[in-house]
Order: structure tokens, then C-alpha cells, then sequence
């Protein structure tokens, strides 16, 4: 992925761009809006991670809603200390398709940042994924792994869905409770991975292999082996 | 005011002798039309003889203006005009007087002339307003005094209260406004104000306390952090070590920023700010959803879960009951999360945790119960503080700030959170104002008006 960070505080920017490029993204970097509003407008990005208090006269809600007005479609992720509800709810108002709060956990981020890629791409509305030998029928809604149905709770068929939309991609905690709950908060207990534990006695256990993979200090993955 | 009174007395004394002056003429001018000249020489003769109080002025006098009969002794100069009023000193019987005048044309080119004297009544003005320039004069004097006076107890009975404003302005919040023991108005506002710094003060130690928690609840995370780091950065440690420090410190930094969220997140509900995102809102979905996302976590622990939801009504054209609330969804599920990670965080394995609404009147009931160690009523009371934490807990993770945040969410809806005893383990009660869901015409829900109480926020 070619990826824009516009972020003003150096250590930050340092952490995110050398995390980024680890992972094998390409990755440009600016530290003042007016900057980011110029690559952003006139390069491609498949991502934009964007600060929202910038120096140069221009914040990135500002940013933002200047690229939206240009019909400029790419993905951004707001990164920003600013944590309330309603600061939160602007950011996604002015056009953000996602809203990560400082500190972060760099995993969440990158999480968060692949995400964001497919929900970039003009996908003709699937009606069906395929993870090895797991189908997910969005139609009937109905699982299949190695052509034997697998009866599941509603909640369960989303969670499934939700980690089937993202196979290969890390998936964390927050973005389950987010993305399947659509809860906005943190609860002390580990609920997350009860139910993915649960989704994986239906799902995995039968089989003998798993698909649904834990990755440390991030979150949940759905591959093949 | 005085001004006003002078004009309109001698204005009114004006009047009088005018009219007195213009009935005479006409009286007089029938003489004439009966009798020419000597008629009404007679009559003016006669008036002048049952004058005794010698006011009336008479004159009358030839085309020439040279007079006939009258007691003036010449046409008075000046005076040529019949539809004024001429006044104007005179001297007579050796007395200076002031007369008031007025003339008319009669046939054969005579003039009569009459008037008044109006000495007693410019006397009388002159009495009027210099009684009223002294009674104006006595009143501002007395007004000064007064005001000079009131002023001065005034000053004395405030300069108590002002010494202790700016003690307390200056710092020294223990001061307080002294009382005079006479029981009167100033007294009634210095005990005012006395419960006022009561309060301000209270408010204070308030925030001092909680600042006294966050330093130690935010400093303890961050000296394990600084601890774990440094002790990692000796030479011989190992880079499995290394890892598991940075890990370890990591997870403790986590900690710290979660108190800074939770107190951030109150601090935003507390300040009102969220009632713009209020709707109408079922709790039937939210409740089973919480209950499904919390029944997979008592399971796991072996413990039971149990959710109970209010019957049906009979009224009801779906088949689905509704307990509906105007409210924030996020907040309320966050405050519900709340209760519920509480009840089986204390829950022992086996014990069984409810959530149970019900409509109560004008509100909807929400309890949590669990079979937990429960609370002391000492405990009770203090359990919405921010960072209290109960002996028993203190070893339990948790910040202490999980029932404050319930308690600001219950106080956005204008309602509160009680806590009882559950016989064994703890009762949390969340209450939310009830809302009717109408439903229009067109079958869509519509929100009606809350049954809000005031919100004390």
C-alpha cells in the first residue's frame, strides 16, 4: 500500500513511518497540513493517516474536508488525542472512514490502515467469501467448511463474516467490538475472545485445522494455514 | 417636583382672579346696554364703595384714554391690547401693590379697564416658593445627611463580609463571615454566604482528593513502568528478559492512559455536553445484546446468566415488548458494560449474575444482581466516587472509576444509581427516564417528548 502520514509530532511520525515500512508499505511523509493537503491532491494514496491538530493553518478536519470537496475518495484514518465522542463523531462527519485515539498501539494502527485498503477498492458487493475450504454465504447466511454446514448464532455468522472480510488481514479487539458490536467502548473483560473462542469450537475444532489464528499483542487473523 | 408645584399654584391663583375679572366685565357691560355711560358709572361706583377689601380696579375712560370714573388715576402706559393680561406694579394710597389687567372696547370709542390687586396672591407665591426652595433645600440637606449615614453603617456591617471575600480571594479558604448575633437581614446573608464557601469549599477538597487519586492512581502504573525499564537496561539482561520488560511496562503505560480515558469520558458526561446525541431509543435490543455479549463470559467463567426482560403488553401491536428511553445509546451501554463486568468480575464460579429491566413508573429500572461478597453500607455510599475502591476490592484490577461513570451516565438522564443489598451480593439499580414510542401514520416510530425530570447535571 502507498500510504500518506501527515503528522506534526516527530517521534510519532518517526514510530508510525518506520512501523509502516517494516510491514511493506510505501510510505510518504509530511508535518504541516498545507503540505499534506498538496500530496494528497495531487498523488495516489490507498491510505491516509492524518493528524487532526497540524500546524500551517490547515487541521486535518480542515484537510479533510478540502480533499471531499475534490471528490478525492481515499481512505483516511484520523489519528489524533483528541478522544471524545464528539470530537470522534466530527472526524467522521468530515469524511473519515476511521478514527484511532492517541496513544495507540502501533498493531491497532496497522490494523486499522490494511483495513481501510479494501474498504478503498470499488468492490462489486460480494455475495460470498471463500477462506480455504470456509464459505460464508452473505445471501443465506449460511457457513460451509469443507462442504459440512455449520449451524451459528447470528452474532456469531457476523463475527465470522467480519474476520472472513478482512482473511488475511490482522483484526483487533476494538475493531470487532466496533465493527460487530458496534460498541465504542472497552470493557474490562476479555469478551472479545470468549466469543471468538466460541466461534472457533463451531468453526475450527471439527476440522482439525484452524483457520482462525491469534496474533500476539494484536488481534485475531482468518487465513488458510 | 417643586417646580411643578409652584407652576401649576400660581398658575391656578392666575386663573381664579382672570375669571373673577371677565365675570365683572360682563356684569358691567349689561349696564352699559341698558344705560350708556352714567348706568355704568353708577355701577362702577357702587362696586368700587362695596370693595371693602380694595382689591377690584376699575377704570373707565374716553376714546382719548383719558379716564372717567375709576380708582386709577391715569391710563396705564403700555397697556393697548384686549386679549391680554397685563400685569404691572402701581403705587396706591401711598402703598406699592401689583395689579393684574385687562381692558375692553366699549361703544363710542370707551375703554373699560378692570382689574385686580394681586399683591396677596404675589405675596403668597413669593411664601409658596421660597417654603418650597427651602423645603427642597432641607431635603437634600437631610438626604445627604442620611445617604452620608447609611453609608457609613452600611460600609461597617459590609466591611465584614469584604475582609473575609478577600481572605478567601487571597487564598485562606477556612475564613468565614462573623455574625452579629442581632438576627437581622445581614446576618441572614452572611449565613448565605457562610454555606456558600461551605460548599465552594467542600467542592474543593473534592477535587484536591481526586487529584490526590489520579496522582497515585496514574503515578503507581507509571512507576512500575519507569522501574520495569530501567531494570531491563542493566548489561546482563537477556533479550528474553529485555522483551518481557518492555512488554510488562507496555501493558502498565496501557493502564495509566485507560484511567485517563475513563476520567476523560466522565468529565464529558458530567459536563452535559453528550444530551445533543440523545434520541429515543428501545432498550430491548441493547439489553440482549449486552446480555449475548455477557452470557458467552459467564459461561466461560462457570457462572450463570440470567436476563429478564418485562412481559409483554397486552396493548402491544407487535409481538416484541418495547422499553423505550430518551437517551445516549453509547453511554448507556457503556454504563450497563459497566455493571456487568462489576457483577461478574465478583461473582464466584457457580453464582449466578441477572440483568433484569422493568417499566417503574415514569422510569425504566435496570438491575444488575450478582451473588458476589457485596458492599458495606459505609462502602455503598462512597462507591460512586471517583477511585474509591472498597477494602474488599483493593486486589482485585479496576480503577474505581467504573461506578462513577455509571453514576454521571444516570445523572445525564436525569435519574440516578442505587446500589442495595442483594442477600447475598449487590443489587445495582440504573434507572432511565421512560419515553413513549408513537406510531405515526405512515407506521414509522416516532420519538414523543421524554418524561424527563431536571436533569441535576
Amino acid at each position: 500500500m502507498r500510504i500518506l502520514v501527515v503528522e506534526d509530532d516527530r517521534d510519532v511520525a518517526g514510530f508510525v513511518v518506520k512501523g509502516l515500512r517494516e510491514a511493506g508499505h510505501t510510505v510518504e511523509h509530511v508535518d504541516n497540513g498545507r503540505d499534506g493537503l498538496f500530496l494528497a491532491a495531487s498523488e495516489t494514496f490507498d491510505a491516509i493517516i492524518l493528524d487532526r491538530m497540524l500546524p500551517g493553518g490547515v487541521d486535518g478536519v480542515r484537510l479533510l474536508e478540502t480533499l471531499r470537496a475534490q471528490q478525492i475518495t481515499t481512505s483516511v484514518l484520523f489519528l489524533s488525542a483528541l478522544s471524545g465522542v464528539d470530537d470522534r463523531v466530527r472526524g467522521l462527519r468530515a469524511g473519515g472512514d476511521d478514527y484511532l485515539t492517541k496513544p495507540f498501539a502501533f498493531s491497532e494502527l496497522l490494523a486499522r490502515v490494511e483495513a481501510l485498503s479494501r474498504r478503498g477498492r470499488a468492490e462489486v458487493p460480494a455475495t460470498k467469501l471463500a477462506v480455504a475450504d470456509l464459505e460464508v454465504d452473505l445471501l443465506s447466511r449460511t457457513v460451509k467448511r469443507s462442504g459440512q454446514k455449520i449451524d451459528l448464532q447470528p452474532r456469531e455468522f457476523r463475527l465470522l463474516e467480519f474476520l472472513a472480510r478482512h482473511a488475511g488481514q490482522v483484526v483487533t479487539r476494538t475493531m470487532l467490538l466496533e465493527g460487530v458490536w458496534d460498541y465504542h467502548f472497552d470493557p474490562q473483560t476479555n469478551v472479545i475472545d470468549v466469543h471468538v473462542s466460541r466461534l472457533r469450537q463451531k468453526v475450527d475444532k471439527p476440522f482439525g485445522s484452524a483457520l482462525i489464528h491469534t496474533v500476539r499483542n494484536a488481534g485475531y487473523m482468518l487465513r488458510a494455514e | 417636583m417643586t417646580g411643578v408645584l409652584w407652576w401649576s399654584t400660581s398658575h391656578l391663583l392666575n386663573q381664579t382672579v382672570d375669571s373673577a375679572i371677565v365675570t365683572d366685565a360682563r356684569a358691567l357691560s349689561v349696564y352699559w346696554a341698558n344705560g350708556g355711560e352714567a348706568e355704568m358709572s353708577q355701577a362702577i361706583n357702587d362696586r368700587m364703595l362695596g370693595d371693602i377689601d380694595d382689591v377690584s380696579i376699575y377704570l373707565l375712560a374716553d376714546d382719548a384714554y383719558h379716564p372717567k370714573i375709576g380708582n386709577l388715576l391715569a391710563w396705564p402706559p403700555g397697556v393697548d391690547r384686549t386679549d391680554v393680561y397685563y400685569e404691572f406694579p402701581i403705587a396706591r394710597a401711598g402703598q406699592r401693590s401689583v395689579v393684574r389687567v385687562r381692558y375692553w372696547d366699549l361703544p363710542n370709542g370707551y375703554h373699560l379697564l378692570i382689574g385686580r390687586d394681586v399683591q396677596a396672591r404675589a405675596q403668597l407665591r413669593d411664601v409658596l416658593a421660597s417654603s418650597l426652595a427651602w423645603g427642597l433645600l432641607l431635603l437634600v440637606g437631610l438626604g445627604t445627611v442620611g445617604g452620608v449615614l447609611v453609608r457609613v453603617v452600611l460600609a461597617r456591617m459590609l466591611a465584614n463580609v469584604s475582609v473575609t471575600a478577600r481572605a478567601i480571594a487571597a487564598g485562606d479558604l477556612s475564613r468565614r463571615v462573623k455574625l452579629s448575633k442581632r438576627g437581622d437581614e445581614f446576618d441572614e446573608l452572611a449565613v448565605t454566604i457562610n454555606d456558600m464557601l461551605d460548599r465552594i469549599s467542600r467542592l474543593m477538597d473534592g477535587v484536591l482528593q481526586v487529584s490526590n487519586a489520579i496522582a497515585h492512581d496514574l503515578r503507581t502504573p507509571i512507576t512500575r513502568a519507569r522501574a520495569r525499564l530501567e531494570d531491563a537496561n542493566r548489561d546482563d539482561a537477556s533479550v528474553e528478559s529485555l522483551r518481557s520488560a518492555i512488554d510488562r511496562a507496555t501493558s502498565d503505560l496501557d493502564g495509566a492512559v485507560a484511567v485517563f480515558q475513563a476520567l476523560l469520558r466522565i468529565a464529558e458526561i458530567e459536563s452535559g455536553a453528550r444530551r445533543s446525541a440523545f434520541a429515543t431509543i428501545d432498550l430491548v435490543p441493547v439489553l440482549t445484546d449486552l446480555a449475548e455479549l455477557y452470557e458467552a463470559v459467564a459461561d466461560e467463567s462457570g457462572k450463570k446468566f440470567k436476563l429478564t426482560l418485562p412481559p409483554l403488553s397486552g396493548r402491544a401491536h407487535s409481538a416484541q415488548a418495547t422499553l423505550t428511553t430518551y437517551g445516549d445509546r453509547d453511554m448507556i451501554q457503556q454504563a450497563l458494560a459497566n455493571l456487568l463486568d462489576n457483577a461478574l468480575k465478583y461473582s464466584p464460579p457457580g453464582a449466578s449474575v441477572e440483568l433484569r429491566a422493568a417499566r417503574d413508573g415514569t422510569d425504566v429500572r435496570i438491575d444488575v444482581i450478582d451473588q458476589g461478597p457485596g458492599m458495606s453500607d459505609a462502602d455503598m455510599k462512597r462507591a460512586t466516587e471517583r477511585f474509591f475502591r472498597a477494602e474488599a476490592a483493593r486486589n482485585s484490577p479496576g480503577s474505581g472509576l467504573g461506578l462513577a461513570l455509571v453514576q454521571a451516565v444516570a445523572l445525564l438522564h436525569g435519574r440516578d444509581l442505587a446500589l442495595s443489598h442483594g442477600n447475598p451480593g449487590l443489587v445495582a439499580t440504573l434507572r432511565l427516564p421512560r419515553a413513549k414510542l408513537v406510531v405515526g401514520e405512515d407506521g414509522a416510530a416516532q420519538p414523543n417528548a421524554p418524561q424527563a425530570k431536571a436533569a441535576h447535571v
